[in-house]
């Protein structure tokens, strides 16, 4: 159990299971930067985010709620959660927007699921699955909670905190992801991840030095 | 790397600047001047008697653009900026080093090598490019061969003091050639020696104020990464001064500052009428030729430059950002040392 002054952004996970250096620097360093792809995204949340409350067949739809959860250490903010209708219970269902489209692993669905896990923890509740949004192909992907979904996002929270609490950013991997990295500027891994000696630049910049 | 944002600066005595939805719009006595959108903008340079409305001060502050203040010459009054980012870790972890006496000498001995290697380039392009032109190109020769051995003996200084006392001798020595260096217009642009507050003739006040631009770009990167301008490792710290942007600029003061310099004198563009003395003693450039100054600066940041340790071209603007950078890695213990930018 974590207490409130120890609670982390749940977009942390995501960001863990897609590259632990970008996790730190923006984590630890406090670092932002966008490209088309960020732009893209917070372009389709704003229009995702225009109504708080709205009432469709029998579904009630919130947006930006606050999410948390002591278990996982997280805290955050939701992009839609329907309520459906289960008996005379209302079951929370959260949906994520991506302005992408359907990726192999799991990055999407572990922070999914950690909104979920919240909802649970909130309101005692059980989540069986929640959706995707993609933009790019317009398609909803449905996702369920199983066990190993659940494991794997509880170990990522666990990681993400024993990251933020070493107060260190790992050396960069270079590999092709790097391309598509808002933070590719930022981070540099093409330079930092060779080991470059600085000071043998230095003494070739002295070496150099030619009597004119 | 990073894309280069525009400095925007206002010069004009009188200018008001507002926002209008997302741009930034400057106007005087009610006609628009300029505007152009908040997002291509990094930051607002203001010199003198120009009024800024809160609302563009929000408008900036919301999009990481920060709004300087100076008076009409140069001298820097305050900055309006959002809130302190970065790490604190980062900053924390460049006070601790500030007081380590050999984390102290191997980042003042890369500074002063960028220092002294880009100075001393100085002298051979000129050497090389105009060897004709220059009167006494030996004591040119001279100074350039004294700059080599300092170079050489960088790395066996034993600590701070005896880097600091070598960076004096070569100041002077490279200053002491620099009329050399003047191929048009000597009679009116002549130095005796490096002078500063006031500024005592015209090249030293061209000097100043290219140098008030710099450091004002250099703190902008610097705190663009998190790091604190103030606490540097050659320069002292000294409440008010920004030493860590003082330590950074080195590298820069003779391939951008003093290059820009000559240029304007030696191509003709600044007028030498437009300089008046003050009854103290101290110089002072008019509107104009502060206008051109900034100008020939802003266009110097949008060429691009070979960056020997990044091996890849990049915008002069962007150098300062670059280096920042290098230096914030270099803090982090992700770098050996500090790659100062070498231009060749």
């Amino acid at each position: 159990m974590y207490c409130e002054d120890d609670l982390l952004h749940i977009r942390g996970v995501q960001q863990l299971s897609y590259c632990k250096r970008r996790c730190a620097l923006l984590f630890i360093e406090q670092q932002w930067s966008d490209n088309f792809f960020t732009a893209k995204g917070i372009v389709m949340h704003d229009k995702a985010h225009v109504e708080k409350i709205e009432h469709k067949k029998g579904v009630v739809i919130e947006r930006d709620i606050y999410l948390k959860s002591y278990e996982l250490g997280l805290i955050g903010k939701s992009d839609v959660v329907e309520f459906h209708r289960s008996g005379n219970k209302l079951i929370p269902f959260p949906v994520e927007y991506k302005s992408g489209k359907a990726k192999s692993d799991n990055v999407d669905k572990v922070q999914l699921c950690a909104q979920a896990l919240c909802l649970e923890e909130m309101m005692n509740v059980t989540i069986e699955s929640g959706a995707i949004f993609y933009g790019k192909t317009r398609n909803r992907l449905n996702v369920e909670f199983n066990k190993s979904l659940r494991e794997e996002t509880f170990a990522l929270a666990q990681e993400f905190h024993s990251l933020v609490d070493s107060r260190e950013t790992p050396k960069p991997e270079y590999s092709k992801k790097c391309y598509n990295c808002s933070f590719e500027e930022l981070c540099l891994p093409e330079i930092f991840d060779k080991q470059k000696s600085v000071k043998k630049y230095l003494k070739k910049i002295v070496n150099n030095e030619k009597t004119i | 790397m990073k894309k280069l944002f525009s400095t925007l600066y206002v010069s004009t005595q009188g200018a008001y600047i507002s926002k209008e939805r997302e741009n930034i719009v400057v106007s005087l006595q009610s006609k628009e001047l300029f505007r152009a959108p908040v997002h291509l903008i990094n930051s607002v340079v203001c010199f003198g008697n120009i009024m800024c409305s809160p609302f563009l001060l929000g408008l900036c502050a919301e999009n990481n653009a920060s709004v300087s203040y100076f008076t009409e010459y140069g001298r820097f009054i305050a900055k309006v900026q959002s809130p302190v980012s970065g790490n604190v870790l980062l900053r924390k972890q460049q006070y601790k080093y500030s007081d380590d006496g050999k984390f102290c000498l191997e980042t003042a001995q890369s500074v002063l090598l960028g220092k002294l290697s880009n100075s001393r380039t100085v002298i051979n392009r000129a050497l090389r490019d105009h060897e004709d032109k220059i009167s006494d190109s030996d004591k040119l020769k001279q100074v350039s061969d004294g700059l080599r051995r300092a170079i050489a003996n960088v790395f066996n200084a034993e600590n701070v003091d005896v880097l600091r006392g070598m960076e004096g001798d070569a100041a002077v020595a490279y200053f002491s050639v620099f009329n050399k260096l003047i191929l048009n217009h000597k009679e009116e642009f002549f130095m005796p020696g490096r002078n500063r507050r006031p500024p005592k003739d015209r090249v030293n006040c061209l000097l100043s104020f290219v140098y008030t631009l710099l450091v004002h770009d250099v703190s902008s990167a610097l705190e663009g990464v998190g790091l604190d301008p103030q606490v540097g490792f050659l320069h002292k710290d000294r409440p008010g001064r920004p030493s860590l942007s003082l330590d950074i600029m080195e590298e820069f003061r003779s391939v951008i500052a003093d290059r820009l310099v000559l240029t304007l004198i030696n191509l003709s563009q600044v007028n030498a009428n437009g300089f008046s003395e003050s009854p103290s003693g101290g110089v002072i450039m008019d509107d104009e030729n502060r206008k051109i100054v900034i100008d020939a600066y802003r266009k110097r940041k949008e060429e691009e430059i070979f960056h020997p340790f990044f091996k890849e071209n990049i915008h002069i603007g962007l150098l300062y950002h670059a280096q920042a950078l290098l230096f914030a890695r270099y803090i982090r213990g992700d770098i050996d040392a500090y790659p100062p930018f070498i231009w060749k």
